[in-house]
């Protein structure tokens, strides 16, 4: 790599070629004040926040998309830089519903930080201000334009890493607001309520929709049973809400503090993941044995699925009928939970703790209540999960570890891997080689499907056939494979889609990292890297050995894709408009 | 696909998607087929913003952005008789502003609005050049000078008559 010489505040730094003034300055432990970048996915130099001096220079320099050179002398902290960050800073707060105290976002905000950074004691500019309504149609986020600030983070990973666009800036000058078109809601535009946007954000203009309520007071009701399960991508990233290393495996702790909240049972969706692994194997196998449609891709990701009903409805028959399985959980849970326990159904609850935003749409679903009632009532995310905990006064650092109830809470390294990307394709191949092969699988580990490469390939010999795999996370990405499958160019038998980039790990309902810590760390492998270590902690890596799913098949389901199995686990698609 | 503002007029379609082949492979595409559209439209609706988009294979998004950033585009449609009340100075002073109050009571529209019949759109418009006849609006290209608020709902019927 070709290297340049820079100095910074008279520090002088090597550096790549390329790099912007940005990184140098980070090269030479110089914090620069950033607003609307964010690494690799807006580098637009729009908020004037980080501006700099540079030696030649006729103006002041946007440090975030100045390109470093050879011999480069930058100034961060003279006065006019001050002064003019200051000023700019001023301009947005001016402007800004600046009622903190009661925001999702206090204490976690980058404007907020940055007032404090740069010394904002006063506001000196009472302009007039915006005044526009919230838009919470949507079930899964809720849009605040009085707290959005222009930076258009939002826009840019909607559009550009997911591949959709459905906000943009709109209207100019003061008027200027980032909004879906036409003053839609985001419940009426073609969203698939992944929660990118809501990750972004800098600010509290974006958010998931807040269910903790209705939580509390089913806790607080003496007639309803309350059943929580929690995601795989939960457990490596709750932590980080109580001030926990990024990629810290909380699992014993989230479980005794689901169980201090009050909740009947604490189960683990990644049951349920063992469970959509013997479904899914088992249609894939009948699909490739009798001329099924392929190839199969996978339906655990709501945000996906919403995205393939707007945007490629002619591929609604190859997903999975498998519903997600968080709801498999709660259809069994209404189900046979139920009979087992002489419950009337109407009195169970389901909480579902889940990295995402989408499942909240997903919950909503009419044709998912396969006992007559919603197979979940209520998704939280990551987020509102620690907000519970916290409110509820729970010191979660110091909890001990405590294991999930038995049955359904039983689970293998197979179903933990769901979390990050590809992990449902190794965790389908682990199970189906076997039943191909007839042979135990020595090494159950499958690299070419790990990582975050935007697509990745992987071709599976298994005694007469090959399976060829593809993975893809992130709906831009995903679009790029189904356009190769569809004009012929690739053929597969399974794909794997998580809506996502990097799969749930990075969920839209995942803790919010801040454009400053995206400089030194990336959630999506820092995370999986927690996902796969678990995986290898568990002393059963293969769904087909869970013994709590054989219990189910045995005691209730019959076989996989067996009628019952059809009834509970599976469902179907609709296709969607986009406007 | 054709929907509703696209399939009620077979011609206007036809001259759409001849402007979208017109531009559709050249750089900077978007400018030039808006202004058509609106031309061949009157004004940018939903169902022709979200054509354009598919064809360019682009977000709604980008095409919204523009056609609400430059003022010379309008997502509404005009009605078939566009009042143009004169706010410029000497007719304010001689109470335009009074004349529209009545003119939007009437009309029950706001400015820049239009009825739902389609009949009218109301717009405020700076100085016509008629001073000397204050205060002073325009119905398409008929002037009317020397208004008083009572003179309007005579006038107005006049049209919504027609």
């Amino acid at each position: 790599m070709e290297m340049v010489k820079v100095t910074i505040d008279g520090v002088q730094v090597e550096v790549p070629k390329g790099s912007t003034v940005l990184e140098a300055a980070k090269a030479a432990n110089i914090d620069i004040p950033t607003l609307c970048y964010l690494k690799g996915i807006n580098e637009i130099g729009a908020c004037r926040m980080c501006l700099v001096e540079v030696k030649g220079a006729r103006a002041l320099q946007a440090s975030c998309v100045y390109p470093v050179s050879d011999g480069m002398e930058v100034k961060t902290n003279t006065p006019a830089v001050r002064e003019a960050r200051r000023v700019n800073l001023e301009l947005i707060l001016s402007n800004h519903d600046r009622n903190c105290l009661t925001c999702v976002r206090n204490q976690n905000c980058e404007l907020q930080e940055l007032s404090q950074k740069l010394g904002v004691d006063s506001i000196r500019f009472e302009g007039e201000s915006i005044n526009y309504s919230v838009d919470d149609f949507s079930p899964s986020i809720v849009r605040d334009p009085n707290k959005c600030i222009l930076c258009r983070r939002c826009v840019s990973v909607c559009r550009n890493v997911q591949g959709i666009g459905v906000i943009g800036a709109n209207d100019r000058g003061f008027n200027t607001i980032v909004s879906p078109v036409f003053d839609m809601s985001l419940n009426e535009v073609p969203c698939i309520n992944c929660g990118q946007c809501i990750l972004a954000c800098p600010v509290g203009a974006l958010k998931e929709k807040d269910d903790t309520q209705k939580v509390w007071d089913a806790l607080n009701n003496p007639e309803l049973c309350v059943l929580v399960q929690t995601a795989p991508a939960v457990r490596v990233a709750l932590g980080e809400e109580f001030g926990m290393e990024m990629g810290t495996i909380v699992k014993g702790k989230m479980v005794a503090a689901l169980r201090r909240l009050g909740f009947d049972k604490v189960y683990d969706t990644d049951f349920a993941a063992d469970l959509t692994i013997m479904e899914e194997g088992t249609e894939l196998l009948d699909r490739i044995e009798n001329g099924g449609k392929l190839p199969l891709i996978t339906s655990c990701s709501p945000g996906w699925i919403k995205y393939c009903e707007h945007y490629y409805p002619e591929f609604l028959d190859n997903l999975s009928t498998c519903k997600s399985p968080h709801e498999m959980m709660g259809a069994l849970l209404k189900s046979y939970f139920a009979e087992k326990n002489n419950m009337d159904p109407s009195k169970i609850f389901v909480v579902s703790i889940m990295p995402c935003t989408a499942k909240k749409f997903e919950a909503q679903r009419p044709e998912l209540s396969a006992a007559g009632y919603p197979d979940v009532d209520v998704v939280l995310t990551t987020r509102e999960l620690a907000r519970m905990i916290k409110e509820a006064g729970i010191d979660f650092v110091r909890l001990p570890d405590e294991e999930f109830d038995p049955l359904f809470g039983d689970s293998t390294g197979a179903a933990v891997i769901f979390g990050a990307t590809g992990g449902v394709m190794e965790a389908a191949l682990r199970t189906v080689a076997e039943i191909v092969t007839g042979k135990s699988l020595e090494n159950v580990e499958i690299a070419d499907v790990r990582g975050i490469d935007g697509v990745k390939e992987a071709e599976i010999a298994l005694g007469d056939i090959t399976i060829r795999a593809a993975v893809a996370h992130g709906t831009a990405n995903a679009k790029a494979l189904l356009e190769k499958v569809k004009s012929g160019e690739k053929e597969y038998h399974f794909i794997e889609v998580m809506g996502c980039p990097g799969g749930c790990v990075n969920g839209g309902g995942q803790p919010i990292v801040s454009a400053k810590e995206h400089m030194d760390v990336d959630p999506r492998l820092a995370r999986a890297a927690a996902i796969y270590q678990e995986d290898r902690n568990l002393p059963i890596r293969k769904s087909h050995e869970n013994p709590s799913v054989k219990r189910i098949y045995d005691e209730f389901l019959g076989q996989p894709n067996s009628h019952k199995a059809h009834e509970l686990l599976h469902t179907h698609y609709v296709p969607r408009k986009k406007y | 696909m054709a929907t509703s503002v696209l399939a009620n007029d077979s011609q206007k379609f036809a001259e759409l998607q001849k402007v979208i082949a017109q531009y559709k492979e050249q750089e900077g595409a978007l400018m030039p087929i808006l202004h058509r559209a609106q031309e061949i439209y009157g004004y940018l609706p939903l169902d022709v913003q979200n054509y354009i988009a598919e064809e360019l294979g682009i977000p709604l998004t980008d095409i919204y952005g523009v056609a609400t950033f430059y003022s010379q585009f309008t997502l509404k449609p005009k009605g078939k008789y566009t009042i143009g009340i004169c706010m410029g100075t000497a007719c304010y002073v001689k109470g335009a502003q009074k004349v529209l109050d009545k003119l939007q009571e009437v009309l029950n529209i706001g400015v820049g609005d239009t009825t739902d019949d389609g009949k009218f759109t109301l717009d405020a418009t700076r100085c016509l050049g008629a001073c000397g006849l204050a205060p002073v609006m325009m119905i398409n290209d008929q002037v009317y000078g020397r208004l008083s608020p009572d003179d309007i709902e005579g006038i107005i019927s006049k049209y919504k008559d027609e």
